[in-house]
Parts: structure tokens; sequence; C-alpha cells
């Protein structure tokens, strides 16, 4: 009862005092951002080993994570190193493609009312199309190189890209389109002065989701055939019950997703520095 | 009371002019049978019960939008494509580009028409401090309170150099103070910057402050149920204004005609 009396019923703030405590919110907390992922990590990390060690869970079920962290030490230089750097170009380059193909299209689909009823039902369809059918297909058409990879994780990168796009392009405020005609903007000044610039948040988001399935397109590749990358270093463990090799291959994969979506953060915070502040 | 100097070439006699002036959407009707006259450099205030078609009415104008009925000429022209030319249009909210500074945002036309980036941010400077804003013309929009964002929203819309400002109830989502702030701020910048107006409000004041000839349109379908032209002194500040009596007695006559309308 005195917990109720202890936070008064809060009078409606006025709009300068929320702002303030937001700004404040934004400045103070760096710590608050790190320490909690790490210790979220940390705890996983220990009850992980506690059940190892107090389970007595055999290594080729379920390593340790130091048996892990030691097989990703052992084999860095024969194996896992060349094999990351072979998965990291294929989940980058493959990102790209995708955001070149997938911004072209968007596009398009924005522009024309007509395409984007032709086309969007295709789209959609041809997302529910399993990428292990098409692994296989693609590797007998380019064999073992590089490209069907690329084209695997374009293809599963290219969806929330393309959907994130069109929103955003279409969100924008129907008085702003009207502000636009009213100051002679014509359709291009209008898609490049105002649509382009609102989509940048919306389209970040759809890169971000993206960039943490591009690892799985990338693996999906390699699945279908392959001589290196990480994909190929989990089937060569898998069967050989190397889960310790597995599980740092793993963690590998784990750490290039994370890199990519903390890059994408920052790069979108310098794009669009206005995004989320002021807005009603 | 109208200034004619500095007409353009054709000397279009009127600056706005609707001719029986109707539009529906579907079943519903907006504006019925409108008709009035704005000259050059006039200034007309829209007042109306919420929903008589006053929005409605300034689509018609800008030639966002075209009438079902009767005709809209601006500066003499009818076609949509030729009043859109002399128009520019602020609705209620600002609408800044919440990615561009003031400079960026009021040289929006300019950069529209055509000219260079730079060019037209330089352009547009001499303005922005005029107005008294160029203390914050590197600022972006969510730095600025709502009474300095509408500002630069204005600021963009007379940047376009449009004869024309159609001006959607500018300052209806700001508190008192600003209003009357920005009514006193309006009110000197049409004197420096001549140009026709047609202003929607709720405000019996602010119709009377910033027009020189205000019309009372019925509730919905909008007709025009009465006109008035006012003739104070263009010089004079807002606050003596709110005091003459001939200013407070249209304004009651005003609120009168507007509470029969609704």
């Amino acid at each position: 009862m005195t917990s109720a009396q202890s936070s008064p019923p809060r009078t409606k703030p006025d709009g300068k005092t929320e702002q303030r405590s937001r700004d404040a919110q934004r400045v103070t907390p760096r710590w608050r951002r790190v320490v909690p992922p790490v210790i979220v990590l940390i705890v996983v990390a220990t009850i992980w080993d506690l059940v190892v060690h107090l389970g007595h869970v055999q290594d080729f079920i379920f390593p340790s994570l130091e048996n892990v962290f030691r097989s990703l030490g052992d084999n860095w230089s024969g194996v896992l190193a060349s094999a990351t750097w072979m998965t990291f170009q294929e989940m980058l380059f493959g990102f790209l493609i995708s955001i070149a193909v997938a911004v072209m299209i968007s596009l398009a689909l924005h522009t024309s009312a007509t395409l984007r009823g032709a086309i969007y039902p295709l789209l959609i369809g041809s997302q529910a199309v399993p990428i292990v059918v098409i692994g296989p297909i693609l590797a007998i058409i380019f064999g073992y190189s590089i490209s069907p990879k690329l084209i695997i994780v374009a293809i599963t990168c290219f969806f929330p890209i393309v959907v994130s796009l069109v929103d955003g392009l279409s969100s924008v405020d129907p008085d702003l389109i009207k502000v636009m005609r009213t100051l002679d903007g014509g359709r291009l000044a209008t898609l490049f002065r105002v649509e382009i610039p609102s989509a940048l948040p919306s389209f970040f988001s759809g890169l971000r989701i993206a960039a943490v399935y591009a690892p799985i397109g990338a693996v999906f590749g390699e699945y279908a055939g392959s001589q290196n990358g990480l994909g190929y270093v989990l089937i060569q463990a898998t069967p050989q019950l190397n889960t310790d090799l597995v599980f740092a291959a793993v963690f590998l994969l784990t750490v290039m997703s994370i890199l990519l979506f903390v890059l994408l953060s920052l790069l979108e915070k310098i794009c669009c520095p206005w995004a989320g502040k002021g807005k009603k | 009371m109208t200034n004619t100097a500095g007409s353009p070439a054709q000397e279009p006699e009127a600056g706005i002019r609707l001719a029986d002036v109707g539009r529906a959407f579907g079943p519903t009707v907006a504006v019925s049978g409108v008709s009035l006259t704005v000259p050059l450099h006039g200034h007309l205030s829209i007042i109306g019960p919420s929903g008589c078609g006053k929005s409605t009415l300034l689509n018609v104008i800008s030639g966002l939008d075209d009438p079902n009925e009767g005709t809209v000429e601006v500066l003499g022209a009818t076609a949509p494509k030729d009043r859109l030319h002399s128009c520019a249009w602020m609705p209620q909210r600002d609408l800044l580009l919440p990615w561009r500074d003031v400079l960026g945002n009021a040289a929006l036309a300019l950069e529209n028409q055509g000219v260079r980036r730079k060019a037209a941010r330089s352009q547009v400077a001499g303005l922005v401090k005029r107005f008294g804003l160029g203390s914050f013309e590197s600022k972006l929009p969510h730095q600025l309170s709502g009474g300095m964002r509408q500002r630069v929203s204005f600021l963009r819309t007379l940047v376009a150099g449009k004869e024309v400002l159609l001006l959607d109830e500018p300052f209806g989502a700001l508190d008192s103070i600003t209003r009357a702030d920005l009514q006193q701020w309006l009110r000197s910048a049409l004197v420096d910057e001549p140009r026709t107006t047609v202003l929607v409000t709720h405000d019996v004041e602010e119709a009377l402050l910033l027009g020189n000839q205000v019309i009372v349109l019925s509730a919905r379908p909008g007709r025009v149920a009465a006109q008035y032209a006012t003739d104070f002194p263009a010089g004079a500040r807002r606050r003596e204004l709110l005091r003459m009596p001939e200013f407070t007695e249209l304004r009651d006559e005003l609120l009168a005609r507007l509470e029969e309308a609704s």
C-alpha cells in the first residue's frame, strides 16, 4: 500500500519533460547497451558449462565451451580461417547482389501499380520454394564455384529487402506528396527528395533482417556442393562426430551475422540521423 | 485595399474567381454553388463548421482537385495544371522533411524547379534571415519548436514563388500563445511579400486578422452563408486590432453567423 503512495499518480507530463527524459535516456547509458547482453552471455555460458560438466554430457553430443574454443583455436589456421573467409565472401557479395536487385525491383514495383499487381504474387510465391530444392539444381548448373552460393544468399536476403523498401516508399504521408506537387515537385523529384529518404529507416530494417538470413543462405549453398566454407566444415565434421568443430563453425557464423547486423545499424545511424526523433 | 502593382504580364482582373463551384464525392456533396472573387494580393479567410468542405474548396482552387460543377479561375487560368502552377498549399501539419535542415526545407521548391542545391540554399538564406530564422538555418526540424517548424513550412511555401498561397488551418495545431505570435508574424510577412491568400480556419479572430475578406460556409454541403469585407489597417499590430471596437463587433457577428451555419 505504501508502494502505491511512493510513486504518486503521474500527471500528464507536458511535452518538454517527456522530451527531456527521452533525451536523457539516449545520452547516459552507453554501459546499459553493453552490460546487459554481456551478463546474459555469461549466464548462458555458465549454464551451458554446468549442464555439460555436471550432467557428464559427452563431447560428441554437446561439447563444453572450453572444448569448442579449443577446437576453434586448433583448427583456425588449418580449416576455419579459410572457410570463414569463403563464407564471409559468399555472404557479403550475395547480400550486395541481393540489395542491388531488390532496390531495382522495388523501385519498379513502386513506380508502376500494374507491375506491382503483376509481380508481387509471384515474389511472395517464390518465397515458398524451399532453398533446399534450389541449392542442388544450382550446384548442377554452376558446379562448386562461388556463383550458386551467391545466388542462394541473394535469394534468401531478397524478400525482406523488397518488402521493407516497397512499404517504406509507399508509406509517405499523402499530404506531403500533395505539398510536393504544389511546390513544383515532379515524379522524380518526389521520388528522390521525399520517398527514398523517408523509406530509408524501413529499408534498413529490411536489411538487418536479411543480414541475419545471409549466413543461413551461405551454409545452404555450401551444403548443396562445395569444397570450402563453414557449411563445408559442417558437412565434414557432423558425420565425424567432431561436434567441437561443428560448434566452432556455428560460433563463427553467429559472429559474422552479428557483425553484419551491427554494421548495418551503425550505417543506419549515419545515413538517417533523424530517424525516430521528434516524430509524433 | 487591393494592390495590383507588379501583376504578371496578362494582367488578370482577379487573383481567384470561383463561379458556382460544386464538388461531390459520390453521393456526398462537399461544396455546392460557391461563387467568390479574390482580387490579386487580396486575403480571403474561410470559416465554417467542421466538415463543411473548406479543405475541399482549397484543393479545388489549387488544381490538386477539380470541381464537378462550375469554373475555377486562378490568375485567369482554368486548367488544373495551370492552377497548380500558381498555387502553393500549406497544411495544418508542417510536413517538413526531417532529414533536411531549415535552409534545405525552405529551398525545396527551388530545387524542384531545377536550381542546384547550393544555389538554392544561398538564395533562400536571405529570406530565412529576414523572417527571423537566421540562427536556426542549419537545425533539423526535430530540433525546432512547433511554432518554428510552422514558420519554416510557411517560408517553404513562400519560396515556391507562387502568387496564390492556400493555407489550410496553418496554425491549428499550435498552442494559443504561439498561434498569436504566428498570426502577427504572418501579417507582417504578407506585407513584406504580398501574395493572394486563401486561409481556412476555425478561429474567427484569426480569420479577421489574416483576411480582408471573410466568408462563412454553411454546414455540408458548404455554401457561402455570409460574406464580409474588412478594412483594418494592414500595418496595425494584432493586439491593437483585437481592441478595436469594429473588430470585436465583426468578430461577434461572425461568431453568431457561424453558430447559425452549423
